[in-house]
């Protein structure tokens, strides 16, 4: 599995609530809730975002609460990964479950700019930024979450047979 | 090396001996919450798997308590897509308007959670029940739906931070002042993955409701959850409220952690979080003149009757500054009630408070108080970001009960002192 696109970096502590606001969470479409993507912190994304582009932050991405709707909505604007330094738990583990890819690499995080081109090997977790012309390593995912990755999400590789 | 309390549940829950920090694990699961934000996402995953039943109708709790009373014609729906959910599955602990209280104060006061137990919620906030000593974290809607399903979750067992408490509190400072004090200490990650875990002479000084407080807001410092050691409190809090059994764990002598704190309780300050996280505390006397539009006393940080009645104690015979609305949100109809039969209410609205039904509301921004662009609101809430309770250039401030009281009736934040 491969992403490759366009980055838009962020900074610190991107939460929940700006990734999206709970005055959108009275429904669950995803369309919907995509369409006020990081509303808060920056109006402009979705209109600059491309399916297959890449959403890089900082330290603690996504923190605060645990709806799942922050990583469907930025699943559903079309990012195809989100790397960060570290990222907030529940966040983590929702990103997985729906099938979100995501990476830790603080070098990553920290290297890398906004606009830049990035291209990324799931498989073995090298980042190349194509832009600078550089390669950063981050720990690919151990098999277990590999496996509810692959199988498409948490709900899938425990679906009724 | 021996494990801490959050490693013993796991894996008691697990059915292994012994876990290590950082080891993969499924664990059976003692209950699993949602609300109605995240209960739909949950029903509409597990419906889309092909599952017909949930995996125990006593241990799941569907809790409408966010945009309740519905809000809105779209949480309406959602509210209403949950009740049939709950209604077809025959889930038993369903809540909604005039049974509902905020979830973690109405899950312990029901007798729902208890010590030695695994919880999961789609909610953040569900730390909170590691007041009582049970492993309790939040998760998203699919882990929801998939817990609903099978029963069971997947953990990745974390390390742990300890906090050793000595002394006492004083006079007007409460847990809220704290957590509030560790957050600011380690910060909005500094606890990332980890457990919390507090022990020590000082617990026995805490009551129930102040642990509460305090376990609730382990996810502001990113922590997978919070957990005291279980004493002669807790017991009389369960003994009112659990009728099944439940099980004691302590962590080991030679438990191993990443880090140990000793905090004196008799030294912690009342404590403000100024926006746009919760790390950003200032101690009272720091605070300066900070003027406010609103104050908000709920939550389930802070809606229980401590809360309430130290905020009454306050406000008693004061009237609310002129150009602040006071609002007051009792966390449950059982709290709610013992507030009414105290007289509390006589004396919140005589001050010129509101007194709302339970519901989480204000605290996300979700209704029944939302801020204007350049408002600012101080209160006993648990999250301060950029937007969090309105507009995205409103601001809050977080605080104790006994704090938001006072900061009413001064119209901007005040110590007790100021105002008595």
């Amino acid at each position: 599995m491969n992403a490759h696109g366009i980055v838009h970096k962020y900074g610190d502590n991107v939460d929940t609530d700006v990734i999206i606001p709970a005055r959108y969470l009275n429904t669950s479409d995803h369309k919907e809730l995509a369409s006020h993507c990081m509303e808060d912190i920056d109006k402009e994304f979705i209109h600059k975002v491309k399916a297959g582009d890449i959403m890089v932050a900082h330290n603690n991405f996504g923190c605060g609460s645990s709806r799942e709707h922050a990583p469907i909505a930025i699943k559903a604007s079309g990012i195809a990964c989100v790397i960060a330094a570290t990222f907030a738990r529940i966040f983590y583990r929702n990103a997985i479950n729906i099938g979100l890819p995501i990476l830790e690499c603080r070098e990553a995080a920290e290297r890398i700019e906004n606009g830049d081109e990035v291209s990324i090997d799931f498989d073995t977790g090298v980042i190349t930024n194509v832009t600078k012309g550089e390669t950063y390593q981050a720990q690919p995912f151990p098999d277990f979450i590999k496996d509810i990755m692959n199988k498409g999400g948490l709900i899938n590789s425990i679906k009724v047979k | 090396m021996g494990m801490t309390m959050s490693q013993k549940i796991l894996a008691a829950h697990a059915g292994l001996d012994k876990v290590v920090a950082g080891q993969l694990i499924r664990a059976k699961l003692d209950m699993v919450l949602g609300n109605d934000i995240t209960s739909p996402v949950a029903v509409n995953e597990f419906r889309k798997a092909g599952f017909t039943e949930v995996f125990d109708k006593e241990k799941v709790s569907m809790v409408m308590d966010h945009f309740t009373p519905n809000k809105d014609i779209k949480a309406a729906g959602q509210c209403k897509l949950c009740r049939d959910f709950a209604d077809e599955m025959g889930v038993v602990n369903f809540y909604d308007t005039g049974t509902v209280g905020v979830e973690h104060a109405l899950l312990p006061e029901k007798g729902l959670v208890a010590a030695g137990e695994l919880v999961i919620g789609a909610d953040s906030h569900t730390c909170t029940y590691g007041a009582l000593g049970a492993f309790s974290t939040g998760v998203g809607s699919t882990d929801m739906a998939a817990g609903m399903a099978t029963g069971e979750a997947w953990f990745k067992v974390p390390s742990a931070i300890k906090f050793n408490l000595t002394g006492k509190l004083n006079e007007w400072v409460s847990g809220k002042d704290v957590i509030l004090h560790i957050i600011g200490m380690i910060g909005v990650d500094g606890a990332l993955y980890k457990s919390m875990e507090f022990s020590g002479e000082g617990l026995k000084n805490l009551s129930i409701d102040d642990r509460l407080c305090m376990a609730n807001m382990a996810i502001e410092a990113g922590a997978k959850n919070g957990i005291f050691e279980v004493d002669e409190v807790t017991t009389a809090y369960l003994g009112e409220r659990v009728t099944r059994e439940y099980k004691i764990y302590r962590a080991d002598d030679d438990a191993e952690y990443d880090a140990v704190y000793d905090i004196d309780l008799s030294q912690i300050k009342s404590t403000v979080a100024f926006p746009h996280l919760p790390e950003n505390t200032k101690t009272i006397d720091e605070v300066g003149d900070v003027k406010i539009d609103q104050v908000v006393i709920g939550s389930c940080t802070n809606g229980r009757l401590e809360d309430l009645v130290v905020a009454a104690k306050i406000l008693k015979g004061k009237k609310v500054a002129k150009g602040v609305r006071c609002i007051v949100i009792p966390a449950t109809q059982k709290i709610w009630l013992e507030a009414m039969n105290m007289g509390l209410f006589q004396i919140f609205v005589d001050a010129g408070c509101a007194v709302s039904t339970p519901t989480c509301g204000p605290c996300l921004g979700g209704h029944m108080g939302i801020l204007a662009a350049g408002e600012r609101a101080v209160a006993t809430t648990n999250r301060n970001f950029v937007g969090r309770m309105g507009d995205v250039n409103s601001e809050v401030y977080l605080a104790s009960p006994a704090i938001a009281a006072a900061s009413a009736i001064a119209g901007k934040i005040a110590d007790v002192s100021e105002v008595l």
